[in-house]
């Protein structure tokens, strides 16, 4: 396994956000991991990105725990991303942004600027424009470029459709597909499950904290309960194992039944023993 | 009768709306010249502007720069520390994008350095200006390195804590004079028979500003050529970066923590020498010189010229510590004209009289770029719940 979360739990104040994840990304494959509002999707990726600390559990990379890394330094470690809503530098012009991506390296990047340009036709049309200005799938575009100038080993996608026009999903999710045919992991956070499944090679489902569901992207793709995941199960259904008072974040989805976190549990024990 | 009104008012409106966009005009244009200059037309310019500064004292500006009050005093406090002052949050604020109210404090620190050094163990002027600037960077350290995981607003009320902090311990240690303060602070070392433009400029007295305001002029010209060449620098862009979004710098790997510590440090140094000087002029400092008022004041100046761009930020200062005493004509109106004038430069010019490009950008993004808002910035190797501090 290239990158690796054993029992993560990560805390927002009192607040157990991740109640002990454990995912697997194995080189050259993209892995998608998707979820409801309030699952905790992008809190893995801030995760393994160092820019929220762990409570307990390990992230290793390459072999190395690197949960005590600051985040800065994981980008040379080859641990690139695409943050939540883009991140990109609104005042910095579309060229600046992409250098930005460079600045913890010390070696040539020519290389990688090149084939930012050369994948988003799109950003070297707007090289000096100022990145604020730009349309949202720019901007996506944009900070999925800026994450490659580091050359990353992997790369955290986080939420890269939202708020753009199906088109532009497609466009970006067959540039990603591309990004991955040239040799980069990726780990895909998606709320677009039906999206997501297709692209990638297997898949996790998340739900308030916990990985309910592990399998081949093309099994979930058709299973009845990932859409019940997905949409955060029925409506005031049972009282699930973490729909507690302290549920994760404010606006979650409720939970799904009880049954299908056992189930999913259960499945996911499997996943990881296969 | 109503439609002419309506139109009057709509002519006006529009005139207002023309002038408006005729000034940012203006500016962009001036910033597009400059940014195709030749190096020697700039060299031209700045040559022009020092020598403009080292003009301003000239008696025949007097009447109408500040009829009420002494003309080359108040250029050399407020107009020059402010300017002085407001350079160095710049570097905090306008780089850095960190909100820091209590600004004042490393201000105090330096001129308390040079008061109490000078007046117990009779260190020198000169020894002392580089000790002031240490000890006000590393007060900056010492404040910043618990605090500066927080962000905007609540790094905010802690800076804030901190200037009334220091303020407090100066009121009642007696060895720092207590609420009297300190007196007797020796000036600069003279050196007499230096004439330039009617004026001794390296003999320090007491009842001559204008010496003081040269030594101020200096120390200026400097920190502008250092912010500069930060600000273009590598460490210049890492700023702008943490600015613009800090959590999207840390994962470009930017250090921001680390970072964020150096504008806080060198923005405390300038504050610290500003202090110095401002210590030996006056030879004389009280706790009461250093009120939260003037972190605030300092803050408008910056926000006001336009965060980020040096002649933004001196034109902002220039204003704010000269209106008042322009005003002094109208008496005791003078503090609401001047606040309305305030709060009218806010309505017409939100992103200041002179911003940089990269921050108007910024603002119409709608980011702002002073910090976001949100409690704490955890870093791997902190609690979480240490740092939200629930009970």
């Amino acid at each position: 396994m290239l990158l690796e979360l054993k029992d993560v739990r990560v805390h927002y104040g009192k607040i157990e956000a991740l109640k002990g994840i454990s995912i697997g990304v194995a080189e050259g494959e993209i892995v998608s991991l998707i979820g409801a509002n309030g699952a905790g999707k992008s809190t893995t990726l801030k995760t393994i990105s160092g820019l929220r600390p762990l409570s307990s559990g390990a992230v290793l990379f390459d072999g190395a725990d690197i949960g005590a890394m600051p985040g800065h330094k994981r980008v040379l470690a080859g641990i690139g991303q695409a943050p939540e809503g883009r991140g990109i530098f609104p005042g910095m012009t579309v060229h600046e942004n992409l250098l930005m991506g460079a600045y913890a390296r010390k070696d040539d990047h020519s290389k990688e600027l090149a084939e930012a340009y050369e994948l988003f036709p799109r950003l070297a049309e707007r090289r000096t424009q100022a990145a604020g200005t730009m349309s949202g799938g720019e901007q996506q575009m944009l900070a999925i470029g800026r994450a490659l100038m580091a050359k990353p080993k992997v790369l955290l996608l986080d939420e890269p459709s939202m708020g753009l026009a199906p088109m532009l999903v497609q466009q970006i999710f067959s540039i990603i597909e591309e990004i991955n045919r040239r040799g980069t992991t990726i780990l895909l956070v998606e709320q677009n499950a039906q999206q997501a499944l297709q692209l990638a090679h297997r898949a996790y489902v998340l739900e308030t904290g916990r990985i309910v569901k592990s399998a081949p992207a093309a099994e979930l793709l058709d299973d009845p309960q990932v859409r019940a995941a997905y949409l955060g199960g029925d409506l005031g259904v049972g009282d699930g194992a973490g729909a507690t008072a302290a549920d994760p974040v404010p606006g979650t989805a409720p939970d799904a039944t009880s049954e299908d976190v056992a189930e999913g549990a259960a499945s996911d024990e499997d996943g990881r023993r296969a | 009768m109503s439609d002419n009104v309506n139109t009057s008012k709509n002519e006006s409106a529009g005139a207002w709306e023309r002038a408006r966009t005729g000034y940012g005009r203006a500016v962009g244009g001036l910033r597009d010249r400059w940014d195709t200059a030749a190096w020697w037309q700039r060299w031209i310019v700045y040559v022009l502007l020092i020598v403009g500064a080292l003009f301003l004292p000239y008696e025949g500006l007097a009447p109408v720069m500040s009829p009420e009050s002494n003309w080359q005093t108040i250029l050399f406090y407020p107009i020059g520390v402010y300017v002085l002052l407001a350079l160095g949050l710049n570097v905090v604020i306008g780089y850095a994008g960190m909100l820091d109210l209590g600004y004042v404090a490393f201000w105090a620190i330096g001129a308390y350095t040079m008061a109490t050094m000078s007046t117990k163990y009779e260190w020198g002027f000169w020894e002392l200006l580089p000790l002031g600037i240490l000890m006000a960077a590393v007060s900056g350290v010492i404040l910043g390195a618990p605090t500066l995981r927080l962000r905007g607003d609540y790094l905010a009320i802690v800076t804030l804590g901190f200037g009334e902090i220091v303020r407090k311990v100066a009121e009642n240690s007696e060895w720092l004079g207590g609420t009297r303060g300190i007196d007797h602070i020796p000036h600069p070392p003279s050196r007499e028979g230096v004439w330039f433009a009617g004026t001794e400029i390296f003999t320090y007295k007491i009842r001559d500003a204008r010496p003081y305001y040269i030594l101020l002029v200096g120390l200026i010209v400097l920190v502008i050529v250092f912010s500069k060449r930060l600000e273009f620098s590598r460490i210049g862009r890492a700023w702008s970066a943490i600015r613009e979004d800090e959590d999207a710098a840390e994962i470009m790997g930017v250090p921001t923590f680390k970072f964020k510590l150096l504008s806080f440090a060198i923005g405390a140094a300038i504050g610290g020498s500003a202090g110095v000087v401002f210590a030996s002029k006056a030879s004389y400092v009280a706790p009461a010189n250093f009120p939260f008022l003037l972190s605030a004041t300092i803050l408008a100046a910056v926000v006001l010229g336009g965060a980020g761009n040096i002649p933004g930020v001196i034109a902002g200062a220039f204003l704010v510590a000269w209106l008042p005493e322009r005003f002094r004509v109208v008496t005791e109106y003078r503090d609401l004209a001047f606040g309305g004038i305030l709060v009218l430069m806010m309505i017409v010019r939100p992103e200041g009289l002179i911003p940089s490009r990269q921050r108007k950008a910024e603002m119409e993004e709608g980011s702002g770029g002073l910090g976001s808002m949100g409690a704490e910035v955890a870093g791997p190797g902190t609690s979480a719940g240490a740092e939200v501090g629930s009970k």
